[in-house]
């Protein structure tokens, strides 16, 4: 296939992700600040907010203060932020129309309609707590129908993996961004004390990757943090976990490896990424430090991204 | 203005037998039925994203031309007598542009002046002595014809570049054919789905002789912002090819190959829909962003086939399509079948004299201008324009040609009061392959919408009907 339409398909679904883990993130942050200030404690979540979404220093060029208000319309509709909500449903109705060819039309029709009520949605404005629900449901649902739509009706030829290996690359990025700001509160017992501050923080980033209730199935547990950096990070069943991330990474991969006849860097640069979550125990993470371990990971994760441009799709 | 021919009614009361069964339909549907469907059918263009850009309208990038869910019908004898004319003016145009560019025998001949074709911007001196294959220049022409009455057929305009348009005449029959089975059943219209297919046989047939047996064929689009794009990407894929953008191309030893995930394929036919300007940069115009350097130096080489051709325009130029009877007679010996509509030369002093004499009663063009842009329509304009105009005639006379206003034909058409005669054009498509040349049965029919206009142009403010040729 023609190497823009490979990155077309790519960016399509990195988009697409990239903006349900955004309304995720909104919501996630509403339900945290809707309660009492002794429950959450002296940080600003709107600012956390910020940094996993990973705007924050452009944002803080055009507002002084991390509020509802700014950061909900900063990450939802901002124009100025390449990343928004709105930008990313625009930019993957660009690129839908770019491979128009490539799609099936249930993938387009996902993505028209969306950009389509998306206008809508934009000319209304969200002046109530109920309407943003809404449009944070929508777009969640405008992801899952998109990510439905490929897995029932895309051939299964390298079209598909290459918006496979979007997906999961981007899904990889926004775990590891979270984790990246939070994991301060997720170090083991005896270095941090959990009190009802942390509990509602836990329950925050588990939402914010939609595995609340997936936890309690894994581990039959109270929240306790090394078990929710446990399911984050290694855990292979949880979907936007990064070993799970990986495993498709490589699986994809492969699938174009072997359709191509030909292996690459990219293949082996996700697999040694794949090899070292797989030989790792949160008891080593721990020692070696979260913190470095997740840097590593988000600069490892990017540098997939290179390559597979550099390999396929220029 | 005389009245204008209607396609429908017979003046006294009766119906033209082609338009009985749906004058009988349209009586038994309620008007809310149709409002209904209508509604239904805008949905559909809107969800499938049939949109097309406006060219300097900032509001909206994306519009939907407005669809209208009266078809437009024909009888199966008037098609014939049409196809038939058809085809002979696309021959001819065919041998005119291996003339221009070989031999000039109609240049020696006088038929036609020296310096319309070598003063003209779209002659692309490139092209002398190049071969095509099959002496195939037009592969597609999109042929804009009107009527007047319901004897003759008359030719608007030729488009023998990159005529758009063909993707509308798909798309309104599945959705009419959607929303109207009933109506269908009824009657037995003539299908237009081949026309995928034989474009593509017709683009294979033309391949290089340095193909291999299964030439590849790839379609090239200016990009996503350009206004026919809808048109690009669904045509690439109902002919099942790839849809290549300039940079998606590149040249190596005089061949042309597309950069795909597994290194570099070979391409050996390219249907382009940019035009000749922005083709190649080391060519033609070097600002363009939208071409493939080196692409005119592998179709020297005879490496690629180029659809259309390059350097058609000469054809097509509205300077020359006054010439077309007498170009259509000297190559075939034969009377044209298709009319012209008359045309004043501006070029020429005793032709001026008469359009400035009679500016408020014609339709003054451009000889480059396309779209309905820049043009004249005397008696409709103000006093005001019509001076700007002369003034305008009187400083580049041989820019301009002149016709009277036409009374097109009218076709029934929902309005906000209902139905009513609305002015109607109508371009088929004619495809020509190195053995023959083919037309579905059909074509876009465009309507001005507005009442009394006769400008059908969709950035105007024209909307499309299907057209149905009945199989008797």
């Amino acid at each position: 296939m023609l190497s823009r339409t490979a990155e077309n398909l790519y960016w399509l679904a990195r988009y697409v992700e990239r903006a349900e883990y955004l309304a995720r993130t909104i919501d996630a942050t509403l339900r945290v600040t809707a309660l009492p200030a002794a429950y959450i404690g002296k940080t600003n979540e709107w600012d956390s907010a910020l940094l996993t979404a990973g705007v924050a220093a452009s944002f803080y060029q055009q507002y002084e203060e991390a509020n509802e208000h700014n950061v909900v319309d900063y990450l939802s509709f901002s124009a100025d932020n390449p990343s928004s909500i709105r930008n990313c449903i625009e930019a993957a109705r660009l690129n839908s129309r770019s491979v128009r060819t490539a799609l099936t039309s249930e993938m387009w029709d996902t993505i028209n309609s969306a950009w389509i009520e998306l206008q809508e949605v934009w000319s209304r404005g969200t002046s109530t707590r109920e309407d943003l629900a809404k449009f944070l449901r929508f777009v969640q649902e405008t992801s899952l129908r998109f990510d439905g739509s490929a897995y029932r009706t895309m051939l299964r030829n390298d079209a598909y993996w290459f918006s496979r290996m979007g997906l999961h690359l981007e899904r990889a990025d926004n775990t590891a961004r979270i984790l990246d700001v939070k994991y301060h509160v997720l170090l083991p017992e005896e270095e941090h004390v959990g009190g009802p501050l942390d509990f509602y923080q836990w329950t925050s980033i588990l939402r914010s990757v939609s595995a609340l209730t997936a936890y309690h199935w894994v581990y039959r547990e109270t929240l306790k943090p090394w078990l929710i950096a446990d399911l984050l990070i290694l855990n292979d069943s949880l979907p936007r976990s990064l070993a799970s991330c990986y495993g498709n990474l490589v699986r994809n991969l492969d699938q174009i490896g072997v359709a191509y006849g030909r292996q690459g860097p990219a293949q082996r640069h996700a697999r040694g990424i794949r090899n070292r979550l797989e030989h790792s125990n949160m008891n080593d993470i721990f020692q070696h430090g979260v913190h470095e371990f997740i840097q590593e990971f988000i600069a490892d994760n990017a540098r997939l991204g290179e390559i597979i441009t550099k390999q396929y799709l220029i | 203005m005389a009245l204008a021919f209607d396609e429908m009614n017979i003046p006294g009361g009766d119906l033209r037998p082609a338009y009985q069964e749906l004058a009988r339909w349209l009586k038994e549907t309620p008007p809310e039925a149709l409002e209904y469907r209508r509604q239904e059918a805008e949905l559909l263009f809107r969800r499938i994203g049939i949109t097309f850009a406006v060219y300097g309208d900032s509001e909206s990038t994306e519009r939907l031309i407005p669809f209208d869910v009266i078809p437009r019908i024909m009888s199966g004898k008037e098609w014939a007598l049409l196809e038939k004319g058809l085809k002979q003016r696309v021959r001819a145009l065919n041998m005119f542009l291996r003339d221009i560019y070989h031999g000039r025998d109609i240049l020696r001949a006088e038929i036609v002046p020296d310096d319309l074709i070598f003063q003209n911007p779209v002659f692309r001196p490139e092209m002398n002595g190049q071969q095509v294959p099959h002496d195939v220049y037009v592969h597609i022409a999109g042929i804009d014809i009107v009527r007047v009455d319901a004897e003759d057929f008359i030719v608007l305009e030729d488009n023998a570049r990159t005529p758009s348009g063909v993707s509308y005449m798909l798309e309104n029959r599945e959705i009419m054919m959607r929303l109207f089975p009933d109506l269908f059943a009824r009657h037995r219209v003539a299908p237009v789905e081949r026309y995928p297919d034989e474009l593509l046989s017709a683009l294979r047939s033309v391949a290089p002789q340095s193909a291999s047996g299964e030439p590849t064929v790839a379609l090239l689009t200016p990009g996503v912002y350009n206004s026919a794009y809808y048109e690009h990407s669904f045509l690439a894929d109902k002919l099942g090819i790839e849809l290549v953008e300039g940079r998606d191309l590149i040249v190596k030893n005089n061949e042309v190959f597309m950069r795909t995930t597994e290194g570099v394929k070979r391409v050996d036919v390219i249907y382009r829909r940019v035009d000749d300007d922005y083709l190649d940069p080391l060519t033609f115009r070097p600002d363009s962003a939208l071409g493939v350097p080196g692409l005119m130096s592998a179709y020297a080489a005879g490496n690629i086939t180029l659809a259309n051709a390059v350097g058609t325009g000469i054809a097509d130029d509205k300077a020359i399509y006054s010439y077309m009877p007498d170009i259509v007679k000297f190559y075939l010996g034969e009377e044209p079948i298709l009319k012209n509509v008359p045309t004043w030369r501006c070029r020429e002093p005793k032709d001026l004299a008469y359009v400035l004499d009679h500016l408020n009663e014609l339709v003054v063009k451009e000889v480059h201008g396309s779209g309905g842009y820049g043009m004249l329509i005397g008696p409709a304009a103000t006093k005001a324009t019509i001076e700007a105009f002369r003034e305008k005639l009187k400083r580049e006379p041989e820019g301009f040609i002149a016709q009277p206003t036409l009374a097109l034909s009218t076709c029934p058409t929902c309005t906000a009061s209902g139905l009513a005669p609305r002015h109607v054009d109508l371009r088929p498509f004619v495809l020509t392959g190195s053995k023959s040349t083919t037309i579905v049965p059909g074509g876009l029919t465009r309507v001005a919408l507005k009442e009394g206009s006769l400008v059908v142009n969709s950035s105007q403010g024209g909307g499309t009907k299907d057209t149905w040729i009945l199989d008797e």
